[in-house]
Order: C-alpha cells, then sequence, then structure tokens
C-alpha cells in the first residue's frame, strides 16, 4: 500500500546540518510545521540512538490545498546538535520543549529549555526506552525508589530496555 | 492597604489564572502580566492532565491502544479511534470493506457534531448564555444516545479495531439517527437565534481574539481555528480518505479570524457533518444485517450442540452475545471488518462452534501473538473536531506499536494562546479561551 498523502516525502538531513536544509525548505514554501518529534531507537541499539522527525507542509491560504509534504529525519544523540527553528514556526518552540522534556534531546541556541508536560522537578525522560513505565518519581513516590508494592501499581508488561 | 498614586497605571502586577479556574475548562494555568486590566504579558503552562499515552501505548497491543485513544480528546473519542486505527491499517496494509468505512465515517460526523455543541455551548455559557449550554448538551446526550447504541458506551467508546470495527449498525440506527438528527437541528437553530444576533454576545466576542491568516499557518493551527482565518483547509478535503471524496458538503471559512468567525464556522460546521451522515446512510451499502435475523442461541447451546455433532444444525443459528458484543455476530462478519484472518477477529459463531474459529480467536488475543506488523513507520492524519490529528506510528515488528506519537490538533492552538491573549483584556480571555476548545486530554496526552 502506497504511502499516505498526509506522510510525504522521506528525506535524511544530517542533524548538524538540519536547520540549513529546514531553512532551505521553508523558503521553497514550506509554510506550516506539522509536526515535531522523536523516537528513541535504544531497543534496535542504533547509533546515534534518537531520529527527531520534521513534518512539514506546503499549504496553499487561498485554496486551502495541500501542496505537498516532506518528513525529514535527523539522526541526534542527547547531547544538544540541532538548531531550534522556533523564529521559522513560532510553534516550535513548544514542540523543542516537548522533545527535550520527553526524550531529553537538546537544543542550541535556546539555553532556557523548560519542559512542556511535566513538572520541573521531573527526573528523567519517560519516553526514552530505558525508563521503566512503572517508575516512581520522588516527588510522589517513595524517596528510596524502589517499586512500591502498594494496590496502585499496575501489573504492566516490562518495558525496560538497555541498561 | 495602599491608597493609589497618580502613576499607579504604569505599574504591572501578576496574577495566577488556574489550572483550577471557574472560568477555565479543563486544567490550564495561564500566569497574566497586567496593567490594569489590560494583559500586557502572557504565559501558559500546561500538563496537568498528562496521563503518558504516548508510553503506555509501546506497552500495549496494536488493538488495546484504542480505548488509550478515547481519552485524548473525550468529546469527540470516535474520530481519534478512527485516526489511530487508520494509521496502523496503513502499516499493516490493510483494507477495510466499505461498509466498515461507511461506518466510520458516520462515527466520525456525529462525533464532530458533539464536539462543536459543546464547544460552542461551554463557550455560551461562560459568556453568560446559560441557555444555550442547556439546549445545545441537551442535543449532545441525544447523539451520545446513539453514539451507546452503535459502540456500547457514551464516551469511552473503543469502537475501532485494526481492520474494521467492533460491529454493525443496529438494525434501527437510521431511522434513530434521523430523529435525532431533527432535535439537533432544532437545538442549533434556537441557540441561533439567541446568540447570533444577540447585542451582548456579539460585544464579547466580534473583534476579540483575533488571529491573522499567516500566524495561524507559523503556529502549525488547523481545523475550525484554521477556517475561521479564511483558509479553507480541511483534511477531509485536502487529503480524502474513508470514503469522504463521495460526499457533497462544503468548507464554511470566515474572513477576520476572530472569536465570532470561529463561533459562525463551528455552527456551520454542525449542519455539514448532519449532512455528511445523511448521505452516509442513504449511499452505505446493504450488509447482511438487514436479512431476517436468525434464531439466536446461547454460547453453551451452541458448544452443546456441537459435542451432540450437530453441525448443520448449527449454521442455522446466530450467536446470542452480551450487548457488549452486540454487532460481532456472523451475520455482520465481512462486512465491517477486513478479511485478513491474522489481524481480525472471526464472528462469534465461529468462535463458539469450531476449533478454527476457537484458535484464530485466541491467537489473536494471546499476549505476544496477535497481530504482527513487520518494522514500518507511518503518519496518517484525519480531520479531528479541533484540526488536523494526526498518528505517527512505529512498528518493530512486535505484537504493539514501537512508539505512537499523537499530533494533537489544539496544542498548536495553545501555543498561539499568549500571542492571542497579548494586548486584550481580561474579559476577553474568556471567548477566546472558549473558542480555542482546549480539550485537556489530548493537549497532555
Amino acid at each position: 500500500m502506497s504511502a499516505p498523502a498526509t506522510q510525504g516525502e522521506r528525506r535524511e538531513i544530517p542533524a548538524a546540518d538540519a536547520r540549513a536544509g529546514l531553512e532551505a525548505l521553508k523558503a521553497e514554501g514550506f509554510n506550516v510545521l506539522v509536526d515535531l518529534t522523536c523516537v528513541d531507537y535504544l531497543a534496535q541499539k542504533r547509533a546515534p540512538r534518537f531520529d527527531v522527525v520534521y513534518r512539514l507542509m506546503k499549504l496553499d491560504a487561498a485554496e486551502g490545498r495541500d501542496l505537498g509534504r516532506v518528513e525529514i529525519h535527523c539522526a541526534a544523540d542527547a547531547q544538544p546538535v540541532l538548531r531550534s527553528v522556533r523564529d521559522l514556526w513560532p510553534v516550535a518552540d513548544w514542540l523543542e520543549r516537548e522533545v527535550w522534556d520527553m526524550f531529553g534531546v537538546g537544543f542550541i541556541d535556546r539555553p532556557d529549555i523548560k519542559r512542556l508536560l511535566m513538572y520541573e522537578t521531573f527526573v528523567g525522560h519517560p519516553l526514552r526506552k530505558d525508563y521503566p513505565i512503572a517508575k516512581r518519581q520522588p516527588l510522589i513516590g517513595p524517596k528510596s525508589g524502589e517499586k512500591a508494592d502498594s494496590p496502585s501499581f499496575n501489573i504492566l508488561k516490562p518495558t525496560v530496555v538497555g541498561e | 492597604m495602599t491608597i493609589a498614586t497618580p502613576d499607579r497605571g504604569r505599574k504591572t502586577f501578576m496574577l495566577n489564572m488556574g489550572p483550577q479556574h471557574p472560568a477555565m475548562h479543563g486544567v490550564v494555568r495561564l500566569m497574566l502580566e497586567l496593567e490594569g486590566e489590560n494583559i500586557v504579558d502572557v504565559d501558559c503552562e500546561i500538563g496537568y492532565l498528562h496521563r503518558a499515552f504516548e508510553k503506555h501505548a509501546e506497552s500495549e497491543t496494536w488493538n488495546n491502544v484504542v480505548p488509550w485513544t478515547d481519552r485524548l480528546n473525550y468529546v469527540s473519542p470516535l474520530i481519534n479511534n478512527v485516526g489511530y486505527a487508520l494509521a496502523v491499517e496503513r502499516l499493516a496494509g490493510i483494507e477495510v470493506p466499505e461498509r466498515g468505512q461507511y461506518i466510520r465515517v458516520i462515527a466520525s460526523e456525529i462525533s464532530r457534531v458533539t464536539d462543536h455543541l459543546t464547544c460552542v455551548g461551554a463557550s455560551a455559557m461562560e459568556l453568560g448564555a446559560f441557555t444555550v449550554f442547556l439546549y445545545l448538551i441537551k442535543a449532545r446526550e441525544y447523539l451520545y444516545q446513539l453514539v451507546d447504541n452503535l459502540t456500547g458506551a457514551r464516551i469511552t467508546t473503543a469502537f475501532t479495531r485494526v481492520g474494521g470495527v467492533k460491529g454493525d449498525l443496529p438494525a434501527d440506527f437510521a431511522a434513530k439517527f434521523a430523529e435525532i438528527a431533527v432535535k439537533v437541528r432544532e437545538a442549533v437553530a434556537e441557540s441561533d437565534k439567541l446568540l447570533t444576533r444577540n447585542r451582548i454576545f456579539m460585544d464579547r466576542v466580534e473583534g476579540t481574539g483575533i488571529l491573522s491568516k499567516e500566524d495561524a499557518l507559523a503556529y502549525g493551527i488547523t481545523g475550525p481555528f484554521l477556517r475561521s482565518t479564511g483558509v479553507p483547509y480541511d483534511v477531509r478535503r485536502a487529503h480524502p480518505y474513508l470514503v469522504y471524496d463521495r460526499f457533497d458538503f462544503e468548507i464554511p471559512v470566515g474572513s477576520t479570524g476572530d472569536n465570532y468567525d470561529r463561533y459562525l464556522c463551528r455552527m456551520a460546521e454542525i449542519e455539514q457533518s448532519l449532512r455528511i451522515v445523511e448521505q452516509a446512510l442513504k449511499q452505505i451499502p446493504e450488509g447482511k444485517h438487514s436479512l431476517a435475523p436468525a434464531e439466536m442461541k446461547y454460547a453453551y447451546e451452541l458448544e452443546d450442540m456441537g459435542k451432540h455433532g450437530d453441525t448443520e444444525l448449527i449454521q442455522k443459528y446466530s450467536a446470542k452475545v452480551d450487548k457488549t458484543l452486540d454487532g460481532m455476530g456472523r451475520e455482520t462478519f465481512g462486512d465491517v471488518r477486513a478479511p485478513n484472518r491474522w489481524a481480525t477477529l472471526p464472528a462469534k459463531e465461529q468462535t463458539y462452534t469450531n476449533i478454527e474459529g476457537l484458535m484464530n480467536h485466541f491467537e489473536l488475543v494471546m499476549w505476544s501473538w496477535g497481530i504482527k506488523i513487520p518494522p514500518s513507520e507511518g503518519y496518517f492524519a484525519v480531520e479531528g473536531g479541533n484540526g488536523e490529528l494526526g498518528f505517527h506510528v512505529v512498528a518493530d515488528g512486535g505484537d504493539g506499536p514501537y512508539r505512537v506519537r499523537c499530533r494533537p490538533p489544539c496544542l498548536f492552538i495553545m501555543a498561539a494562546l499568549p500571542k492571542l491573549l497579548k494586548g486584550s483584556m481580561i474579559a476577553d480571555i474568556i471567548p477566546t479561551f472558549g473558542s480555542v476548545n482546549m480539550i485537556a486530554g489530548e493537549l497532555d496526552r
């Protein structure tokens, strides 16, 4: 089955050149940043570990037609290599914060990055594959960090990989 | 208490609105910097309803994620179900039979109406029009009853499966919908009379919360919010999925992008969605379920027949199942679910009466068996109540997703909220925030 039109053409850009590539795409007419997300490939032992995905759309504002989409994949590590694009698409501010919050992938050109969904005292980055789903946080769990045997703990399929 | 000094106008002060505030439906915190009643700066804090949807999805099987998607946009859960199922089916290479596709369209459009009714009703209530709230929520309740008939639940629908939907339409669905559509239209017409030319309402919403076309695009805003600025972008029209290319419907657009335009867009879209359901119910291919129903037997009776060797007799009866399994019988099998036996459950008669059906059933529900999708990655978007609702799904060959990313449409609108509010007054927060239609379940996931 062919890829859906909402997915767009897949392109891979090295993380260091991502900003230049995205700038060029913006100049080319990709005016909407549809999404910015990340996938952690730790379980597949891929290096670098993260795949940051920028999803762009060329939207014709007068007709409301989608003139094409593109999907930019940048392999990245936790060290901030990717440059922020929040001046190109202001919504990238929040999306970069979410990627930082959930995966701990940093962005340069924005030193004051803040968590988006989690609270400030949260420890770790929950969507990383080595973050156990049942892990307790210091704020709400036993301080020692061991698994509580209270009935409120769900029995879940172990998801810890690596480590 | 200090007595105000003459230069008080130059001083700003901070005001915290939320996370629990009677005027903020949903948990969200606004930190306002005020100069008198004017908003100088806004910071918005979200995440209070974070339930780790994406993390949980990674430890579930493909089908077990569906109930989690109900909780994303909980006023239009069926659209989430459909969006997720379509994204997974793309990876699995499954195509749902036409009747199943029509049912998904019908379900999505009913959900869109409930979404818009809630948004318009709640924001009208916050502006003092309590009657409108009661009218519209009553109309929504009729639709929820219809959804209840269809799925077995009002809100936690979990209606789709990978490769189809839970079950066929109930026999009297079309007649019931026709009855309810009249009531919904009445409620919308009454609300329209109460609001659309109402001086008090218009003073609050007209010219407030204006967002330009360019800003809306820069923030990646979609849905009614983008259309109110005059951009007729709708995923159903731009990339027709399911059978949306077969319906005649309009895309209402606004011109100024203020709260009033967003209200008008939503009101017009309710009518368009009702029209789509009506057309779908006319066009939907006949299912076998419209044949005269066979005599019903309980599962244990069918099993006993099998043990006695009355295999021919079994064929004459259909299984009497629990109410929650309605529509999963033989008469509907194949109409609403893909024939891929490695992905969709067999009809209940098969499960109860023969070993192949039983094995097929258990192979699909057993831990780490289930549906296996080869390593792949894909993104699929549908038009949600608030805009483009996308699912980015990564499969690693296992029986569940390796990663599910939900693109929540209202996150993008919320990111633009500071821009919308800066420079306006405190009283404008209420209509503007109402028209954003923030659904915390979807925003925080």
